[in-house]
Parts: C-alpha cells; sequence; structure tokens
C-alpha cells in the first residue's frame, strides 16, 4: 500500500508522456478529429488521472507554501521542492486528524491521491495524512518515547519475568476479528488444549486502540492468568503504532501477568515488545511460546510416570520376595527343634537328679527322725512310768515333789495309766 | 508425601494438575521410602487410578476459550471458516 515517496519534480516527469501526448495533439491538428469542449477533455484527463491506481494511492515530499486554512476547516497548500510545485486540499475530516502543526516552509510527506478540480483545470493532491519529513514523526516519536522509557528502566533485563512452562490460564489481548487471534487459538488448541483461554479483546488500530488495550490488560490481569499474550498482526508502523504508545507500553510494564508480545511480523519491533518479558516475532509465534509444555509433552510424561510407577511395584515385590526367602533360609538354619531336642534331655537328667537327689536327703532325714524318736522314746517319762515309777506331785500347785521339803499333805500321784491322790500321815524325815 | 491421606478425593473429582501432583509424589514415595508392602501396594493401585485419570483428561481436553466483557466470563463463540 505504501510507494515510494516521490519528489514534486519526479511526480510530473514521471507523468511527462502524458503532458508530451497534449502537446503533440496540439501541435499536429487533426482535421477530422472531433472537437471537445473543455469540460469534455477536462473530463477525459479527469478520468484518466483518477483511473490510475498508482495516482490513487502515493506518498508525495515536499515543502510546504501558500498554507492556508479557511473557516471551512478544510486546508489549502502548495507542495514545492526547487523544480516543480503541486497543489494539495486535505477535507476537513483527515485535517482534524492531522498531528503536526501545519507551516509554511516546513519539510513534509503526504499521502493521498490525485484528483483533478475542474473548474480552475487543475489536478491536485488529495492529502489524507500529512507527517514530518525525513525518519517520520511516529518513528522520531518511536524513538524519543524509548529512550525515556529506556531510561526509566521499564524495558531492564531484570524486570523480565519467566514465563510458565505450563500455564493452565492465557490470558489474550487483541482484536476479536483479527486473523492473529485465530491463528493464536489454532496454534494454542493444537499444542495445549488443556489450558484455558480468557480473551479480552479490544481495537488494535486507531485512537480507541490505546485505552482500549490498557484497559483489557487491567481487566484481564483481575482474572489472575498465569501468562498473556498481547498480539496483532503485520501492518505499517501506523497500524502498529498503538502498540507504541506509552500508556500501553507502561501497562504492559505494569501487568501482574507475564507478557508475550506477538506484534506484527518478524521485523516490526515495538515498544511493547521492549516492555514485554519476552517478544515473539508473531502471534503465532507467540502461542508457541505460551505453550512450552504441549499435550504430547503430557503424554509422555504420563507414559513414564505409568512405567515408572509399575517398575518400582514390580521391583519392590521382587525385593520382598527374595528378603522372605533369605528369611525362610535363615530361619531354618536357626530352627529351634535342635535346641528343644537338647533342652528335653537336659531337663530329663535335672529331673533324674532332682529324683534321686530328695531320695537321699528323705532317707537321711527319715534316719534322723528314727533316731531322734529313739531318744525321746528313752527321755519320755511316760516311759519311765511304764517301769513302775511314779511322780509326785502336790495337789496344791501341782510342783513335783522331788524332796522332803516339797512335801504337802494333798499331793497327786501319777502312774503309767492315770493319778490318784493321796494324804500325807506322818512328817517327813530326812533320810 | 503421599501418604494415605484420609481426605483422600476419588479420582474422578480430581483436576489434571491434582492427579499428576499426586501421582508424582506417589513415584517419589515410591522410589524414596521405605513402605511397608501393604501400603506401597496401596499407593501403588491409587497410582494406577490416578494415571488412568490423567490419561483420560488429556484425551478429552478441548480448549476452553472464554471472552471477557467488563468483570464477566462468557464463552466466546469463534468465527469458523
Amino acid at each position: 500500500m505504501c510507494f515510494a515517496v516521490l519528489t514534486v519534480s519526479q511526480y510530473v516527469s514521471f507523468h511527462k508522456p502524458l503532458f508530451s501526448i497534449i502537446l503533440r495533439t496540439t501541435m499536429q491538428p487533426n482535421l477530422f478529429s472531433e472537437t471537445l469542449t473543455v469540460s469534455q477533455i477536462t473530463f477525459r484527463i479527469r478520468k484518466l488521472l483518477e483511473d490510475n491506481p498508482e495516482l490513487q494511492d502515493v506518498w508525495v515530499t515536499g515543502e510546504i507554501s501558500n498554507l492556508s486554512r479557511p473557516a471551512s476547516g478544510h486546508i489549502y497548500f502548495t507542495l514545492k521542492d526547487k523544480n516543480a510545485s503541486l497543489r494539495c486540499v486535505m477535507w476537513k475530516m483527515d485535517a482534524m486528524r492531522t498531528r503536526p502543526a501545519l507551516q509554511e516552509g516546513a519539510a513534509v510527506e503526504v499521502h493521498g491521491k490525485i484528483a483533478v478540480y475542474e473548474p480552475q483545470g487543475q489536478y491536485q493532491l488529495i492529502a489524507s495524512l500529512i507527517q514530518a519529513k525525513g525518519e517520520g514523526a511516529l518513528f522520531q516519536e518511536f524513538l524519543r518515547l524509548k529512550s525515556m522509557l529506556e531510561a526509566e528502566g521499564l524495558f531492564d533485563s531484570e524486570r523480565k519475568r519467566e514465563i510458565p512452562e505450563f500455564p493452565k490460564t492465557i490470558g489474550i489481548v487483541t482484536s476479536a476479528t483479527g486473523a492473529a487471534l485465530r491463528d493464536m487459538l489454532n496454534t494454542i488448541r493444537r499444542r495445549q488444549p488443556m489450558a484455558r483461554v480468557i480473551l479480552t479483546p479490544s481495537p488494535v488500530q486507531g485512537v480507541d486502540a490505546p485505552p482500549a488495550l490498557v484497559n483489557a490488560l487491567v481487566s484481564l490481569n483481575k482474572q489472575s492468568p498465569d501468562v498473556i499474550l498481547i498480539a496483532r498482526g503485520g501492518g505499517s508502523i501506523e497500524d502498529l503504532w498503538a502498540f507504541n504508545d506509552e500508556r500501553v507500553v507502561r501497562a504492559v510494564a505494569a501487568s501482574q501477568a507475564p507478557i508475550i508480545s506477538g506484534v506484527g511480523h518478524e521485523t516490526d519491533f515495538t515498544l511493547c515488545d521492549f516492555a514485554a518479558d519476552l517478544r515473539a516475532p508473531t502471534p503465532t509465534a507467540a502461542a508457541e511460546l505460551a505453550t512450552q509444555t504441549t499435550l504430547d509433552d503430557l503424554h509422555s510424561n504420563l507414559t513414564y510416570a505409568q512405567t515408572r510407577l509399575t517398575d518400582l511395584i514390580s521391583s519392590l515385590l521382587a525385593d520382598h520376595r527374595t528378603f522372605i526367602s533369605t528369611l525362610a533360609a535363615r530361619l531354618k538354619y536357626v530352627s529351634p527343634e535342635r535346641r528343644i531336642r537338647s533342652e528335653i534331655q537336659r531337663l530329663d537328667e535335672l529331673t533324674r537328679q532332682a529324683a534321686s537327689s530328695i531320695l537321699h536327703r528323705i532317707q537321711l532325714q527319715s534316719a534322723r527322725v528314727d533316731g531322734v524318736s529313739k531318744r525321746l522314746q528313752a527321755l519320755n517319762p511316760t516311759g519311765i512310768l511304764a517301769r513302775g515309777y511314779a511322780i509326785l506331785t502336790r495337789a496344791s500347785d501341782g510342783k513335783v515333789v522331788g524332796s522332803v521339803a516339797d512335801a504337802k499333805d494333798e499331793m497327786t500321784v501319777r502312774v503309767q495309766d492315770g493319778e490318784f491322790q493321796v494324804t500325807r500321815t506322818s512328817n517327813a524325815n530326812r533320810s | 508425601m503421599a501418604k494415605s491421606k484420609s481426605t483422600q478425593k476419588p479420582v474422578e473429582e480430581l483436576t489434571y494438575e491434582e492427579a499428576l501432583a499426586e501421582l508424582e509424589g506417589i513415584v517419589e514415595a515410591l522410589e524414596g521410602e521405605q513402605n511397608p508392602l501393604e501400603e506401597a501396594l496401596k499407593l501403588y493401585e491409587r497410582g494406577q487410578a490416578l494415571t488412568a485419570r490423567c490419561g483420560a483428561l488429556l484425551e478429552s481436553a478441548q480448549l476452553k476459550v472464554q471472552k471477557l466483557a467488563g468483570e464477566t466470563l462468557l464463552e466466546f463463540e469463534e468465527e469458523t471458516e
């Protein structure tokens, strides 16, 4: 859509053949040709110029002169360089959108289409866009903003955040109708359909785009997505301009969620790209960078986990089996059977020893008992009584009468089979 | 660690992330700790169920696209060509 910017002279000489034809026709009159009215020839010229697509979309560079801004709101001026001049008009609607302040002598680039103003028999440029000459106003603005924001540290690499490998929620800020959205959704769907996409549609060009993009970023952040894609398909620097807007760039830098920008084509760089945590060359590439872990990756992870799980449990079971058979062998080796047998034997032995020792002691004791018993027998007073002795005791106090002095009148006599009372009849005589 | 939790949810109620995280925990537990055999077998069974759950979720995955209108999320109807 953009053609080379032509100087006014280049522009005029480019169309020289046209003027020559007109000239030649006048110099060699053809008597049989029909005669045209001024209106007719002017109409023909107009048609010739206005039907030429190249003349309907053209950039011309020159200096502004004869600038006039009447109350109608239209702007009239002449674009000049040292060899030629071109009448220009800019209608009110376009004039209101013109950024640079127009002034006499300003070097500008004008975009528009060639038309013919029939009453004056003049061709002129209907200008739709005027920008400062040179690098272009937009580019100058771009550089100014870039160095300003850069100095603020907005583009510092320390500010860049990690893009999650497997974001659950992917936010998208782009036009709801563009091919960019379709490309991104297709890419995400193909690579990672486990994800959820939250689209926050916004115009991506025109004066409304910057505030709308800022709003979209702010409200999308409230949904706490894991990553945000801000994207737009390719276009001219004017088309992409919203992504160089200071407000948008600041909103990108301020986003809580990490941002991947995918604006335009590979060769397009916008300030959003610098402020974003990651720059993707295209919207599709942005979608790819947001889906680093693909469904295929998840499938193979799962297969791995399953294999690992089965391997682990199999080896665990095998370990247990081995362990058990080892234990069984050790158990057999340390079996108590042998010990039990020897313990029984020992027990038998002890029982026998105990029995014999007890017997011995019993015999011993019984012999002792016999002896003692015999001795006891010998000492038993009743034994003496049996041999005819008697025991004399005092009836009053039961004391044995062992001497004359002990004797009292009433006494008891104990004999072998009982006792009886006796009375003393004479005083005792000591022998 | 994936010890037998009394609060264990049935696998059908788990999200992919939950199921995967638990599965990873189980593999780790089986790799690392000396679990009593009975517990290890329980972990394995749970692991198998989690694997099946993850697989089913992967198979049935369908990209969900929502559109944010103000504060509300609406289903986004894509234009089909």
